[in-house]
């Protein structure tokens, strides 16, 4: 690459990283003051791409109608996200924690259907800004004039930003209270109004940050999802809650790709690497080289644990013998299935124990040992190419299923070494990247794992493919596996997680080696993560790299988070419920995934404490049990 | 006690099973078993599901199939192999469809027809353009409706060896439709043209091509010609900093899929004037077959067809004809049938080859330009897919027996 | 005999010395203040011992086994207990299951997956509650508790390895006067009965002049006095480091 070449790339990357800021800034912002982890930024951000489109052509495209368009587009976005804030968040602060995340997931589904409903499928390309719709000679070369506009943008957005934090009283109340809550509402602060308009102007900036991309991409349907990881690698990169450290991670990440996509293709000793194909995780890989170094991200400040205005979880009892009864006659129930049911009910069963285990998995690092986890699919999907690879070559199918966990367990063991070091957000978000770069490996490793395509003919033994065969090792094999992770939690390793957990302080002073304990607790759970995935491959016959994505993550989540973080059995009743809607629901309406979403709203708001957990509370009423 | 409890977890689990079961089958209509990733390609399915609508009242208009009437029923496989095989299988066994057909996504396609061979079932993949799924994944029960990857790549060949270019710059999506693509480009061209010089490459992850950074990258290889096998935003975004930082003036650029309707509508005013594209130009076909599709679809719609909408006519009508030949609902005898099963559709006669049981749907090659605003094809020309496919003795190296 | 000797330890943060060739002994059975105003270097002193923050230089050596380098944990397994502060307990299991947690690995039993944790050393823990009058409420969840009764199970806890030597950091802090009184004369009666030696920070000077068996004075980093309580009061240097807090001097029992 000649130096002007390089430059014009560096130019390449500021522009890129001005929308990314505006987006970032506004997450980061929200979390700082609501500790929400707003999954539906990106849609937001989506909203406003499409708003600006179509005011932009009700306006007209000159001067005014344009640069119009867009402001409004940002001011309309800024409004819903006030209205998400005051009809739904708000109901959910003094629920456990991460609920939240759960809400604004469903916020996702109903908004991409919206979108759908109002715009309709095709693309969207905008119009290029007038005034600024042509290039400008630099270094030799043709240059977008609107691009240079781009990379002033954020620049500004950055300085009104720091004047509207340093300069105003609200801005002094906004930082006092992304410091200490608790003591900003001591202050009488009057934290409504405050999380409102927080939370309005965090979705100005992602829908403003949308709404300048109309020149330089279509209005997609599925944008918002793919902004939503860069956003959050930005926004943990600069240091959650810090707005210049997310301008200089925009930047960052902006630049080293716009580099490597310059570099191209090189040959090193006779091997060709292409740079432009790094571009698939390169995000991914500076976060997790980042928080390696600075655990708090670049900017970032250490942060105390969130004082979570939930109740703490109330302590474990051995299950009742009522409960050990109620629980043997369910599998009983499960065991006898075969002999009533059609063929399709044990493969839709199947499926719920598969994915059963794998929230329980999900659930037990979570839950007992508090380390949230945004890529545990990494561990499940590792699990199944284990399954898959091992009987390409010619191991016994018993075999492969038998050491297919492993392949979790030990990338967990890997992984995990990392990723304990962190807490909190910072540790969900390694745990992501970690999952990220196993899927892009997985993804572009064409001659070993198929590539994008994965690999097929992955079926169990004849023995098993029959009838209900499979159905059963799959009951016996996800029950016991489920049963041993609860029956953990309540042996003195799980103790020992527990105690980790709520105090890192006293377990290390009571001579706990906090974070090896944590580091066996992540590996197990990735073993066991990785029976579920190898169990996965062999019911399915198939298995590709969506096996260890973002979003079968996301579905993990979501069912412990359903199911009710605070309850063991809450991960089975989360993964229960959400696979069986999913399946009825696909069917109902061509609009199910709005529908899905608010079903899952309502779930929320009739049982914050989750659906295990609302069974609990009954069966605890009704036995006259209560913890005082 | 202990039958009591028996019955009563016995009863337990009968209600179980009916809490999960769906409605009963519906007797008297052969019943197809569709499924696609409606919500994560809607630009293209949608018109896809109109198109076969149109086929199922067509055919049911004309007496439907073997006396009785023909009934799809659709499923959404969200895009994810897993839940298509599990889609599949309610199809199969809850909903007793005959076969099954559809599919988008490659690896979606690929799990299905490994399920159907597993199965024993026949299933006509519509969509997926992996040159695997009827060569090095091949199978007995799977037969391909759209022209593949390679076929398609194949047909812009000869356009590329005509203007003799030699320095080559190559964009493409990061997965297995633009890495074979490029792979076919590559060899196809090398062998036409020896000379010829691959200058730079990029590959932009799917759905996330940082436009500028790429246009500059090929811009400063300085290359005569571009191939591209970008589609969907990428393609706009690409198309867009192209024309704003002048990349493709005085450079010839060939772009697979760029004249479908999907692709290339959203473009309007930007599409770029003089790219050979493979496509559909749907204005301007003057076969009575197509005509005849054309009044159909848009009396039905009041909208204009894309290239899914033939997709999914064709794919419905294969199913249709391939019931007939077989006179039966038999899995041997249906796969018998589709073995060099000849179907009409609206982009001609199509035969499903024995060989390797892909259609020889051919594609419109052509070249873009903007006419009213909009994007349209000219100076096309219809390639019949048998005559882009490799040598008979090259395919049965690749495929599989069965 | 003197089981805690501690020789020219030192600490600096940047420029600042916050530590400087601090030195004494500790017999077993003792209750040590260390008192000093704000910024003293008290914290820091503490933090050197207990393994929270490194040595500059300077020893410190428990049962003739050198403190310096190890981490916290290492520190507990030679016999030391603390308490913090701010609480620092399990808030989400029971009183008794906090103490159980502490007896499992002072017994080796943490890393078990066989065996349930809460039917382990269920008297010990009830026989350490007790010591501490917690015995009642042994089954409640430490989230409830009243905030005198977690600095009691924090004692029990800490009291769980058996240590020789318990270092508590500003044991009464955030208490009730009358709490706090009956919080140090019962680590007291505790620290007599099982020979137990204490070092304990503290501000409420009522408390320190009422228990301690002697005091240590830190200012700026410099121990400035030492010795027993009516010593400590009568010296020239202390009294004016602490001029103006009446604390010290209005103290009416000794």
């Amino acid at each position: 690459m000649s130096l002007s070449a390089l430059f014009i790339q560096l130019l390449n990357g500021l522009a890129s990283a001005s929308s990314l800021f505006l987006v970032a800034a506004g997450l980061s912002i929200i979390f700082g003051i609501t500790r929400i982890v707003n999954f539906a930024h990106g849609s937001l951000y989506m909203l406003g791409i499409y708003t600006a489109y179509s005011l932009v052509q009700t306006f007209g495209g000159g001067m005014l109608g344009f640069w119009g368009g867009v402001l409004c587009a940002g001011i309309v976005v800024g409004l819903f996200g006030a209205l998400v804030e005051r009809l739904l968040l708000r109901r959910l602060y003094h629920a456990p924690e991460l609920l939240q995340l759960l809400a604004t997931f469903a916020l996702v589904l109903i908004v991409r259907d919206f979108a759908l409903w109002i715009w309709g499928p095709e693309d969207l390309l905008g119009p290029r800004a007038p005034g600024l719709a042509g290039a400008v000679a630099i270094a030799g070369r043709e240059f977008p004039q609107y691009d240079l506009f781009l990379i002033a943008l954020g620049p500004v957005v950055l300085l009104l930003l720091w004047l509207l934090l340093t300069r105003t009283r609200w801005g002094t109340l906004v930082r006092a209270a992304t410091e200490d809550r608790e003591m900003a509402g001591a202050l009488g602060v009057n934290q409504a109004w405050l999380f409102t308009s927080v939370f309005a102007l965090g979705s100005f900036l992602a829908g403003l940050g949308g709404a300048v991309q109309i020149p330089r991409e279509p209005a997609v349907l599925t944008m918002d999802l793919t902004i939503l990881s860069d956003v959050f690698v930005v926004v943990v990169v600069g240091g959650m809650g810090s707005i210049p450290g997310a301008f200089l991670a925009a930047v960052l990440i902006g630049v080293i790709k716009a580099f490597c996509i310059g570099i191209g293709n090189v040959s090193l000793f006779g091997l060709d690497f292409s740079f432009s194909k790094l571009t698939l995780v390169i995000e991914f890989v500076v976060m997790a080289v980042v928080l390696a170094f600075r655990p708090w991200g670049l900017l970032g400040r250490r942060q105390g644990l969130p004082r979570g205005a939930a109740p703490v979880e109330a302590p474990l009892h051995l299950p009742s013998t009522g409960m050990l009864k109620a629980l043997a006659a369910m599998l009983a129930l499960l065991a006898l299935l075969p002999f009533v049911s059609d063929r399709y009910t044990l493969v839709l069963l199947t499926d719920i124990l598969v994915f059963a285990l794998f929230a329980v998995s999900l659930h037990f690092i979570m839950g007992p040992a508090g380390m949230h986890s945004f890529g545990h699919a990494a561990y499940f999907g590792l699990g199944a190419y284990a399954a898959a690879l091992l009987l390409k070559h010619a191991v016994p199918m018993e075999l492969a299923l038998a050491l297919a966990p492993l392949g979790g367990g030990l990338a967990a063991l890997f992984f995990g070494w990392f990723c304990v070091r962190l807490s909190g957000v910072y540790l969900a978000m390694l745990t992501l990247a970690f999952a990220q770069i196993a899927w892009s490996v997985v993804y572009q490793w064409d001659d070993f794992t198929g590539g994008s395509n994965g690999l097929v003919g992955i079926w169990p033994a004849p023995w098993l493919a029959s009838g209900s065969a499979f159905y059963y090792l799959a009951l016996v094999l996800c029950a016991a596996a489920v049963l041993l992770l609860w029956r953990l939690v309540y042996t003195p390793f799980g103790y020992a997680l527990r105690a980790c957990r709520d105090s890192p302080l006293r377990a290390d002073a009571i001579g706990i080696d906090v974070r090896r304990q944590q580091w066996l607790g992540f590996a197990l759970a990735g073993l066991f993560a990785g029976l579920a995935g190898a169990i996965y491959a062999f019911s399915k016959g198939s298995i590709s790299p969506d096996s260890l994505s973002i979003p079968r993550s996301v579905d993990g989540l979501v069912m412990v988070l359903m199911g009710g973080i605070q309850t063991l059995t809450g991960a089975v009743a989360g993964a229960a419920v959400f696979t069986w809607l999913q399946d009825v629901i696909t069917r109902q309406t061509e609009f199910w995934r709005a529908l899905l979403g608010a079903v899952i709203l309502f779930l929320l708001l009739a049982f914050p404490q989750g659906i295990a957990g609302f069974l609990r509370e009954r069966w605890e009423a009704r036995a006259g049990r209560s913890d005082g | 006690m202990i039958a009591r409890r028996t019955v009563l977890l016995g009863t337990a689990a009968l209600a179980m099973a009916a809490a999960f079961s769906g409605p009963a089958a519906a007797q008297g209509t052969i019943k197809i078993g569709e499924m696609n990733s409606y919500k994560v390609f809607p630009a293209f399915l949608e018109p896809y599901k109109k198109g076969w609508e149109l086929a199922l009242d067509e055919i049911n208009a004309a007496g439907g199939v073997l006396g009785r009437k023909l009934e799809v029923v659709s499923r959404d496989d969200q895009g994810n192999p897993g839940e298509a095989v599990r889609v599949a299988e309610e199809l199969l066994t809850r909903e007793n469809v005959a076969f099954l057909v559809g599919t988008f996504p490659s690896n979606v396609g690929l799990a299905v027809a490994d399920f159907a061979k597993q199965k024993k079932v026949l299933f006509i993949a519509a969509e997926p353009l992996t040159d695997k799924i009827v060569w090095q994944d091949g199978n007995k029960y799977t037969f391909r409706l759209r022209p593949s990857t390679y076929m398609q790549t194949a047909m812009l060949i000869p356009e590329a060896v005509k203007l003799k270019k030699k320095r080559w710059a190559i964009v493409y999506p990061n997965y297995e439709y633009g890495q074979s693509a490029t792979a076919a480009f590559k060899e196809l061209l090398k062998k036409a043209q020896p000379d010829v010089e691959f200058v730079t490459e990029q590959a932009p992850a799917l759905g996330k091509i940082e436009a500028g950074a790429v246009v500059q990258a090929l811009a400063d290889a300085k290359p005569d010609a571009i191939f591209s096998s970008l589609f969907a935003g990428d393609l706009a975004k690409f198309v867009r900093e192209g024309q704003t930082r002048g990349l493709f003036k005085n450079r010839v650029v060939f772009n697979l899929l760029g004249g479908e309707p999907e692709y290339l509508d959203p473009l309007k005013q930007d599409t770029p004037v003089g790219w050979y594209v493979t496509g559909y130009p749907w204005q301007s076909i003057n076969t009575p077959e197509h005509k005849k599709f054309l009044a159909a679809y848009q009396k039905k719609y009041n909208d204009y067809p894309r290239l899914g909408s033939i997709v999914g006519y064709a794919m419905l009508m294969s199913a249709a004809d391939a019931i007939k030949k077989a006179t039966s609902l038999d899995q041997e005898k249906l796969v018998a049938a589709m073995k060099g099963l000849q179907v009409d559709t609206p982009l001609g006669k199509i035969t499903y080859r024995a060989l390797d049981h892909q259609s020889t749907m051919g594609a419109y090659v052509g070249r873009l330009d903007l006419k009213d605003g909009k994007g349209v094809m000219t100076a096309f020309h219809f390639a019949d897919g048998a005559k882009y496919l490799p040598s008979d003795a090259e395919v049965r190296k690749m495929r599989p027996a069965d | 005999m003197n089981i805690l000797r501690v020789a020219r330890l030192s600490k600096a943060y940047g420029g600042v010395q916050a530590v400087r060739e601090v030195s004494f002994e500790l017999a077993a059975g003792e209750l040590l203040a260390l008192i000093g105003p704000n910024g003293a270097g008290k914290t820091t002193c503490f933090n050197l011992l207990n393994g929270q923050t490194a040595a500059d230089g300077g020893s410190a050596e428990f049962e003739g086994r050198s403190l310096i380098g190890l981490k916290p944990r290492q520190i507990w397994r030679l016999g030391v207990g603390r308490t913090f502060q701010i609480t620092a307990t399990f808030a989400s299991m029971t009183v008794r299951e906090n103490v159980q947690t502490a007896l499992l690995n002072y017994h080796g039993k943490l890393n078990s997956i066989l065996a349930l944790a809460e039917r382990l050393y269920l008297d010990e823990a009830m026989a350490l509650l007790a010591r501490v009058g917690m015995a009642e409420q042994a089954a409640r969840p430490c989230a409830v508790l009243a905030y005198g009764d977690l600095k009691r199970v924090e004692l029990a806890i800490a009291l769980a390895n058996r240590p020789r030597l318990l270092l508590m950091d500003e044991p009464t802090a955030g208490m009730a006067p009358a709490e706090r009184v009956a919080l140090m004369r019962l680590t007291a009666e505790l620290a007599r009965a099982s020979n137990i030696a204490v070092l304990f920070t503290e501000h409420d000077m009522d408390v320190v002049f009422a228990h301690a068996d002697r005091i240590l004075v830190l200012n700026r980093g410099r121990l400035i006095a030492e010795g027993k309580p009516a010593e400590v009061r009568a010296n020239r240097e202390v009294q004016e480091v602490y001029l103006g807090s009446g604390s010290l001097f209005g103290a009416t029992h000794a």
